[in-house]
């Protein structure tokens, strides 16, 4: 396993100089993965915070081929690229000559559980060969924080406000994981950036194994989080200590849970420094966090039933 | 860059990581300082930095990229505990 | 459509075969699709090309319209050769990627087997799908016949990926009526095929991982205009691009193409403009009237994007009354974009003919040698009172008879 000592001495393969928000979750991410790769690597984008931010006309933060085409799409753009690498390799036409290539797809949670999930779908199902990477910040952050089905029951966003009568989201989360594990893909797992053994350890598994897998990554938002900029980490931290973000993984059906808390972090100390959830502490608001408590509880419960076993 | 007067067809950008040359130094109100003495080269900081903005060589924790540190923060606070090599100071007008 | 001589054997096929032939022919790197009708059969009998080994192309079995035009998309930045086929609901599902394609300059080259949009839904033949994709930025080709639409294909690898213009193509041809006729064709040979569209390669690649490219950057207000000019540049140029490639295909293989065709325009005093396979029922009621010693012609656009606006006015400038047919209504409460377009090339003209419009054969309705003998006959009264009655009217229908209950007669 790499240290971050010999992380270090390879290339940065994503600069400084891009626009992501002060403190943002995602870049740790990207720089992180990116150094996972021992082969050059492709990447498609789908549009939101990570694209936007990073290539500004003439400013590219990537030092490898990227593509964005559009929101929804990034998984069946990844597939024309996997697919032309294919084709011209077959023909000795790859430019540069013959060598091993892999691909790399990027999506908030707005371009993949919500508008991009038919396109990631039928790219999973063809069996690209490729790792599809979701970021994870619970909300459209790029487009100034509405709901997506990534955001947490109960949670504050301009689209599911919390007002007088309606106290933010009433839906819970959609389990994306679950529905890429329902692919049958041979790798999936959940990560944390504030974790970063885990995640480059799920990052070489995901690279290594042929076909496509998926990685879904929290990534802290302090504009949408309503939390301070240094506190990113921490918050992907509590994020995993209170079971709120389970780290696991799915190799070839079996579901191993890569880390459980000796002691679960309360919801309360989690939610109660997001500005996102301040509503929740007020009166008016009685019995929403017992509910958001129980069902974290009972997901986590149910999790560790499959521990080590086979889920298809 | 390439030539202004005819940049490549479609919007592409010929060469990878030129946001490089883009500086966001200026967006900092605190900037980071490290105290080498403390410092045990962990790079927690430099994994952590959301602005590729540790500079780290050899293995070693050497500075800050001040060109493109936004001043989030975060190396101070992830800085272990009992370490504490890193300090936020505001920046001078 | 003239042809000098035959190198081949003639062939009975469909248009959608054709196409696929042609495909095959080219054999391109890349075919991403979703069946739908009348498109159908071309993704069918390609991947059938593929599964027996005939190409070399890759083919992906993609979940939707969407995404085979966004794998277009991928694959043509990794420096691919890329081709696919669909119609209607399909065109309009990639709408959005249309433009990314275009914009980012990628010579992808689409076939369209044209077919009215929803709603009614209608699997029959209209241009609803493609002229609603005609500021998309795409290069539109009409065919008439299987012939055509089967020279077109090569034609259009050839200008999608000529240095001046690098856009992409869309080969229309008729829902259908075209599609699924069998007609006569002379095929070009496998080997004068590939030496025709020759071996393409990409300025940018996304796999050549030495050179990193970024392709679909954020544009702001500053460098968007200066990339949408240098696409409206190539889009223009792309007109003598189609001139050349048509030059060269006709010294190759016999067959003429130009950015139109006249059809007894030469001494015409009135005529219809009017695209595909509908100007081949139009020239039949042109010979009847000239057999009757009446002035009548034709022209009929290949081209239609670019719009080849000073040719089109040069080719209608002596003619007295001009009629535009157009297989679909713009819904602007002002007639259909081909009678736009033409009307607005005329206004540089002096002495311009009058003009009218015509919407036809929407959702396949019947469009026969007696209806374009009427137009013919308004040209003709027209030309006698020197006064347009109506500057925009259905044909091929009639507004005071309902359907009937079972919807089969009016």
């Amino acid at each position: 396993m790499a240290t971050l000592k010999d992380f270090a001495k390879k290339e940065e393969l994503f600069t400084g100089g891009h626009r992501l928000c002060s403190g943002c979750g995602i870049p740790p991410i990207v720089r992180l993965v990116l150094r996972n790769y021992e082969t050059p690597v492709v990447a498609a984008n789908a549009t939101g915070c990570l694209e936007v931010a990073t290539t500004i006309y003439p400013y590219s933060a990537w030092r490898i081929p990227w593509i964005h085409s559009a929101f929804e799409n990034t998984a069946a753009t990844i597939s024309g690229v996997e697919t032309a690498y294919r084709a011209l390799k077959k023909r000795g036409k790859i430019p540069g000559g013959d060598k091993d290539i892999k691909f790399i797809a990027f999506g908030g949670d707005g371009g993949t559980y919500d508008i991009g999930l038919q396109s990631l779908s039928g790219a999973l199902e063809r069996g690209h060969n490729f790792l599809y990477l979701c970021y994870d910040n619970g909300a459209y952050m790029n487009t100034g924080i509405q709901r997506s089905s990534a955001t947490p029951f109960g949670c504050n966003t301009t689209t599911s406000p919390a007002g007088t009568v309606i106290k933010g989201k009433l839906e819970k989360r959609k389990d994306l994981t679950r529905i890429v594990v329902a692919h049958n893909v041979p790798y999936a797992a959940q990560a944390s950036p504030h974790n970063w053994s885990d995640l480059a350890k799920k990052t070489q598994k995901a690279i290594n194994t042929k076909g496509p897998t998926f990685l879904n990554v929290i990534s802290p938002c302090p504009l949408g989080w309503y939390t301070k900029p240094e506190d990113s980490n921490k918050h992907a931290r509590l994020a995993v200590e209170s079971c709120y973000w389970p780290l696991y993984e799915v190799e070839d059906g079996v579901l191993r849970v890569t880390y459980k808390p000796k002691k679960k972090v309360s919801m309360e100390e989690w939610l109660k420094p997001q500005g996102r959830f301040k509503h929740i502490f007020k009166p008016g608001a009685e019995g929403l966090l017992e509910e958001i408590q129980s069902q974290v509880d009972e997901y986590w419960e149910k999790l560790l039933e499959f521990d080590g076993k086979p889920v298809y | 860059m390439s030539d202004k007067k005819s940049p490549p067809i479609g919007g592409v950008i010929e060469r990878g990581g030129t946001a490089h040359e883009y500086t966001t130094g200026g967006w900092r109100k605190f900037k980071p300082v490290v105290d080498h003495e403390k410092c045990i080269n962990c790079l927690i900081c430099w994994v952590v930095c959301p602005d590729s903005a540790i500079i780290a060589e050899e293995g070693k924790m050497i500075g800050f990229d001040m060109e493109h540190c936004k001043g989030c923060g975060l190396c101070a606070s992830e800085c272990p505990d009992k370490i504490t090599a890193i300090t936020m100071e505001e920046e001078a007008d | 459509m003239a042809i000098a001589r035959n190198k081949r054997e003639q062939m009975g096929l469909t248009g959608n075969s054709a196409v696929a032939m042609a495909m095959k022919q080219v054999n391109p790197d890349v075919f991403p699709a979703y069946p739908i009708t009348p498109s159908t059969t071309v993704v069918e009998e390609f991947s059938s090309y593929v599964a027996d080994g005939a190409v070399d192309t890759e083919f992906i079995a993609v979940e939707s319209e969407h995404s085979a035009m966004s794998a277009c998309v991928g694959a043509a930045a990794a420096g691919a050769r890329v081709m696919t086929a669909t119609s209607s609901q399909g065109l309009a599902l990639m709408w959005e990627v249309l433009y990314i394609a275009s914009g980012l300059r990628l010579p992808i080259v689409l076939c369209d087997g044209n077919r009215a949009l929803s709603s009614p839904i209608n699997i029959h033949c209209d241009h609803s799908d493609t002229m609603g994709a005609r500021d998309s930025g795409w290069i539109h080709l009409y065919s008439e016949t299987v012939q055509e639409a089967y020279d077109n294909i090569f034609q259009a690898v050839r200008i999608a990926e000529h240095p001046d213009v690098m856009l992409p193509v869309m080969v229309c041809l008729d829902g259908f009526i075209t599609t699924h006729a069998i007609e006569n064709v002379t095929p070009i040979g496998d080997e004068e095929a590939q030496e025709f569209v020759g071996e393409y390669k990409a300025k940018n690649s996304l796999l050549d991982t030495d050179n990193p490219v970024t392709v679909g950057a954020m544009a702001l207000q500053e460098p968007y205009m200066v990339f949408k000019y240098q696409q409206s540049e190539a889009i223009k140029k792309a007109k003598d691009v189609v001139i050349e490639v048509g030059k060269e295909f006709e010294e190759k293989f016999g067959r003429e193409y130009g950015l139109f065709e006249s059809y007894r325009l030469e001494d015409a005093e009135v005529a219809v403009v009017i695209l595909s396979s509908a100007a081949g029922t139009t020239k039949v009621a042109v010979d009847e009237l000239r057999a009757r010693g009446k002035k009548v012609g034709l022209l009929r656009p290949r081209l239609f994007r670019p719009l080849p606006h000073a040719e089109i006015a040069e080719a209608l400038k002596g003619l007295k009354v001009v009629a535009c047919l157009d297989r679909t209504d713009s819904m602007s409460g002002f007639g259909g974009p081909l009678f736009n377009d033409v009307r607005s090339v005329l206004y540089e003209v002096e002495n311009r003919p009058l003009i009218f419009g015509r919407i036809f054969g929407l959702g396949g309705r019947d469009y026969q040698v007696k209806d374009a003998l009427a137009v013919f006959e308004e040209l003709l009264s027209t030309l006698e009172t020197g006064k347009v009655d109506e500057l925009i009217k259905y044909i091929t229908f009639d507004p005071e008879a309902p359907l009937s209950v079972d919807g089969s007669g009016c």
